[in-house]
């Protein structure tokens, strides 16, 4: 990595200046060593470009399941929901970021990670505590943890490997089909075009279609081995049929650049619901419009000053339906909009030290047309001043976050305002060139949700934030050696491992009202979260043509509710928290063709907060295929991919009674031109 | 692949085996004449969890101990595919079966009262509670036709013959019926509109069950949902209100006109010889905590009486009764406590005074119970 990184600095002065999009890039990944404003204190789990396709993931939610430290709860099947958890401090702790720009639910904080294709991403990343670069906005020191999701610009990643040649492409194009179980069919398109120097155009459209429809089974046994009831049905209603397109302009400024953005998604799908006793389908339906813009623009005023600025307009619809006469019948829109405004100011006052004052404006409103709604508004407002020094060996950094909310409703309530101080400070040691220790220390609150305050006769408005409180110790150690092939450094790996004690206070909970179905929410948890992170790669060059690699990462975690000492589960593992969970993957590349198996192992744990015999969740574990053959006709790059996935037809659930797919196939045929 | 050795050390997946009960002793020595055999406690489980669970209090008196039995219908029906269901909303035993009304899993299901190997179900839509007389069974459901401009259906209720365990008829009724109540050869229904909000049913349809017609609607009060007759003919019915501005209250009717009015907020209530025991409950969002009422009505003079005291510390340290059960013959009663919904519930056992005797765990929202006599 750091020969790489070298080369790359070599060439910086050669095409800084060269392509638009080749500047951008390099701003992002190779002055990394000249400007501290771009250190990361702490290095993220990423996976990114190949090893994206290598694990089989086609949505974010899928590329999670092999980062350790994450939480992913999962519906089942392609159109189930899918949230995910960092360290166990809930989903609504967790920011997710889009190409820099945190994604917002105001509604329910939830963001359905299924819903966000790799189709155009190039690179997942995964950050416990912060992501510790300085040159950021305040939402990103403001979060507990953050997932961030970037968008691919191939032009520019091309005309890297071809550097110092002239005759760069003009326009790439790639398209991909794919089929698969469940009548899944998915075909996008990329196209990207250098309009001129210092522009770049990029497009792509993806759309996805399936029934959803899979076989599952439900099988007990008596305790002497004979079958109790052995069942097999077919997932119903789990039907999506989604779309979405976006556009995106890079373009270079003296020095600086901007990028401009436009994505729209909609989709329509049936939420197949629980499968309980005498009832294996549902007719509930959602639709979802989700349109947003947004734009970032940066430019190095002087040699010490650089500015930053983000804007976003974001509209989301949420169509819910029930036409079922037998329940309670439901049909509602839901409409959400957001404005946001950032604004990043960075100084570097020496080469070794820098300081950055981030601004960022939030305003939230949701709009249903449900009886009895408040249609609440809520103005955030962020401001961050952080410091990063890189002492040679040592860096350090730390930043606090000042967060100011104000809520509005229609029914007359003025919340009142709520303002809090969280800090953070990250720091990381060299001792040897291999060796690199790190920790970190951090606060961080997550307000209660539109529907935590104000949810018809569910809504609490008297609700607290909820903090979060980390304490993070970490190794990493990366090596290389001169094995078998040719006596270039043939094996490559790196081990890093982190120990944490994580503590939610005032955690929000749905607690029961006193009658049938009714709930409110309250500040009434409290969980103390230690684990271990462990992840480990390496990759071989066996032979000239051969290469193998292997990805490895566990979790251990132990995440008890010490809310209240009275109650049966005081000291028990919160629910679906496995104690061990962990993946695997390994990769075979050889001349055109590439092979992956991955495993994804979840341990036991319990679907209640309640740790006994009647809340057992069995463990599960998946393996996966990954075959690959890349062939080049003419000019054009065509590669054919056969996945088969949970290869020996586990019957399982993540969350009880919404049963996962079993043994399922995807080929993908794929062109660039 | 020596990576992966480490990840299956820690556990694989075994076969799921079906849920066994278990024994719990309260270490409590039995009382020999209880006119029960036992006790059948119904727990909810929370909406989608699949957790409705029977338990059963032996009252028999064979064990030198009294023994409750937790979570017994898989065992005894092991091959019933996903167990007993979806919240189990009301119990009762008619002649020698026991049947259980599952509201989401669409069902009443009908067992063997003594040994509760299932018997059949009988499958009713949304369905929500249980009446008895004269060999049929009455379950009300919110299941119904829905109006033209009106996004909601009205409910039904259905009549099943309890010996063939199939419909024979049904009765649209009001919007989301809940108990009822059989007065001189009439079946009073309690309309909630619960699915309407905000603008609930105020009305008790009377059926009459001869030609199994609604004959009269009685306007009471919004949100109805607990319905009782007492044996001086009169009803007794509950209002939840509209959570609001309309306060829950009690009503009384003779005669198909309400007589009395008490604001009391009820959650559960039975009525026992001429005292109408309840709880209820209040949530405060000041302290997140409840204002927990307990009471006796004396159904003759219409009022609030002082029969027993419910001041026992283990009274007020219950942490959301939901329940309560009282012995018919000796007046010894048990308070449900539903706790947070998600997690096991408690069974508390209290003598005629209101002295606390013995405490046990339960499934999951306990809300129910129906004695089974001794043979």
């Amino acid at each position: 990595m750091r020969i790489v990184l070298l080369i790359f600095l070599g060439s910086v002065g050669q095409w800084i200046t060269a392509i638009a999009q080749d500047s951008v890039r390099v701003i992002d990944n190779v002055t990394v060593r000249s400007k501290i404003r771009y250190h990361e204190t702490i290095t993220p789990q990423t996976l990114k470009g190949e090893d994206l396709e290598k694990v089989n993931a086609h949505t974010v939610a899928d590329a999670l399941r092999f980062m350790s430290g994450v939480q992913l709860k999962d519906y089942g099947g392609i159109g189930g929901l899918k949230t995910v958890n960092l360290r166990s401090l809930g989903s609504q702790h967790v920011g997710i970021y889009y190409d820099g720009i945190e994604l917002g639910n105001a509604q329910n904080g939830v963001i359905d990670l299924g819903q966000f294709s790799l189709d155009n991403i190039e690179e997942v990343s995964v950050y416990q505590g912060q992501r510790s670069a300085i040159m950021q906005t305040a939402s990103d020191f403001a979060n507990a943890g953050s997932v961030y999701i970037k968008t691919t610009s191939h032009l520019g990643k091309r005309s890297k490997s071809e550097r110092g040649n002239k005759a760069t492409k003009c326009h790439y194009l790639k398209t991909k089909i794919q089929s698969g179980s469940s009548n899944l069919l998915r075909l996008s398109a990329l196209f990207e075009s250098n309009i001129n120097k210092n522009l770049l155009l990029s497009a792509n459209a993806e759309c996805l279609s399936t029934n959803g429809k899979y076989a599952f089974r439900y099988r007990r046994r008596n305790h002497d081995g004979s079958i109790a009831y052995d069942t097999t049905a077919t997932r119903q209603n789990g039907d999506v049929q989604a779309l979405r397109v976006e556009v995106n302009l890079y373009g270079n400024i003296v020095n600086g650049h901007w990028q401009a953005k436009a994505y729209t998604y909609h989709s329509s799908r049936g939420i197949p619901g629980a499968i309980v006793n005498n009832v294996w389908r549902r007719g509930e339906r959602q639709s979802d419009d989700n349109t947003f813009v947004q734009g970032t623009w940066q430019k190095d005023v002087n040699p010490i000053y650089t500015l930053r600025a983000m804007a976003k307009y974001a509209n989301y619809r949420t169509h819910y339906l029930n036409k079922d006469t037998t329940q309670m019948m439901v049909d509602n829109t839901y409409r959400q909009q957001e404005v946001y405004l950032s604004l990043v100011n960075v100084f570097e006052i020496a080469p070794w030290w820098s300081v950055s004052l981030s601004d960022d404006m939030r305003w939230n409103y949701l709009d249903a047309d449900m009886p009895l709604f408040v249609h609440p508004t809520r103005w955030s407002i962020l401001s961050s001043l952080a410091t990063a020094m890189d002492l040679n060996k040592v860096q350090l950094q730390g930043s606090i976050v000042f967060s100011q909310y104000l809520d509005k409703t229609q029914s007359g309530l003025q919340k009142q305002s709520i303002n809090s101080w969280t800090p953070a400070l990250f720091a990381s040691y060299r001792p040897f060139d291999y060796v690199q220790l790190s920790g970190f220390i951090k606060k961080s609150y997550r307000m209660p949700t539109f529907n935590d305050l104000y949810y018809t006769n569910i809504g609490n408005a008297f609700l607290r934030p909820e903090s979060a409180i980390q304490y993070d110790l970490g190794v990493r150690v990366f090596g290389k050696a001169k094995l078998g092939f040719n006596g270039n450094e043939a094996l490559t790996g790196s081990l890093e491992a982190h120990i944490y004690h994580n503590s939610v206070h005032d955690k929000i909970v749905a607690y029961p009202k006193g009658q049938q179905f009714r709930w409110t929410m309250l500040n009434l948890g409290r969980v103390h979260i230690d684990g271990i992170d462990v992840q480990a790669q390496e990759s071989w060059r066996v032979m000239k043509n051969l290469r193998l690699s292997s990805r490895l990462q566990y979790t251990y975690q132990r995440a008890r509710d010490v809310t209240d000492k009275t109650t049966s589960y005081y000291g028990d593992q919160i629910p679906y928290t496995p104690w061990h969970s962990g993946s695997a993957t390994l990769m075979a590349d050889y001349k055109a063709w590439d092979l992956a198996y991955n495993f994804v192992y979840t341990g036991e744990r319990y679907c209640q907060q309640e740790n006994i015999l009647y809340n057992h969740v069995e463990p599960w574990y998946t393996s996966d295929i990954h075959l690959s053959w890349r062939h080049t006709f003419d000019r054009t790059i065509c590669k054919a991919t056969l996945e088969v996935n949970n290869l020996f037809d586990q019957q399982y659930d993540v969350i009880i009674n919404y049963p996962m797919p079993g043994r399922n196939f995807n080929v993908t045929i794929q062109c660039e031109f | 692949m020596l990576w992966l050795l480490p990840l299956c050390l820690f556990s694989c997946r075994e076969d799921e085996y079906v849920t066994y009960m278990t024994d719990e002793d309260t270490g409590v020595p039995s009382v020999e004449e209880t006119h029960f055999d036992g006790l059948y406690i119904l727990n909810e489980g929370n909406m989608g969890s699949n957790r409705c669970t029977l338990d059963y209090l032996d009252l028999s008196g064979t064990d030198s101990t009294i023994h409750y039995y937790r979570n017994i219908y898989a065992e005894r029906n092991p091959s019933t595919v996903k167990e007993l269901g979806d919240v189990g909303n009301d119990i009762g035993i008619y002649g020698s079966k026991l049947w259980i009304v599952v509201n989401c899993s669409n069902k009443v299901e009908v067992c063997e009262a003594r040994s509760t190997r299932r018997l059949g179900q009988v499958n009713i839509d949304n369905c929500r509670y249980l009446a008895f007389d004269g060999g049929f069974a009455y379950v009300s459901s919110y299941a119904g036709p829905v109006q033209v401009a009106e996004n909601c259906p009205l409910g039904r209720v259905y009549k099943v013959d309890t010996l063939t365990m199939q419909k024979v008829d049904s009765v649209v009724v009001g919007y989301q019926p809940e108990e009822m109540a059989i007065v001189d050869g009439k079946l009073y229904v309690a309309n909630s509109g619960g699915y309407r909000v905000p603008l609930y049913d105020n009305r008790i349809m009377v059926i009459d069950l001869a030609t199994f017609q609604v004959i009269k609607e009685i306007e009471v009060d919004v949100n109805l949902h607990r319905l009782l007759a007492d044996s001086h003919g009169q009803l007794w019915v509950t209002t939840r209100g509209n959570y609001f501005d309309v306060a829950p209250a009690l009503y009384c009717l003779k005669d198909d006109k309400v007589v009395a009015r008490l604001e009391v907020p009820i959650s559960s209530m039975t009525i026992v010889g001429d005292s109408l025991y309840y709880i209820g409950t209040t949530f405060s969002y000041v302290d997140g905590g409840y204002k927990k009422d307990f009471g006796i009505v004396d159904v003759a003079l219409q009022r609030c009486s002082v029969a027993v005291t419910f001041e026992a510390p283990e009274i007020k340290n219950i942490t959301l009764p939901y329940g309560i059960i009282v012995n018919p013959h000796d007046r010894d009663f048990y308070i449900l406590d539903a706790k947070n919904y998600v997690s096991s519930g408690e069974l508390l056992h209290f003598d005629a005074d209101g002295h606390f005797l013995w405490r046990v765990s339960t499934g999951d929202i306990p809300s129910r119970g129906v004695f089974l006599k001794s043979k």
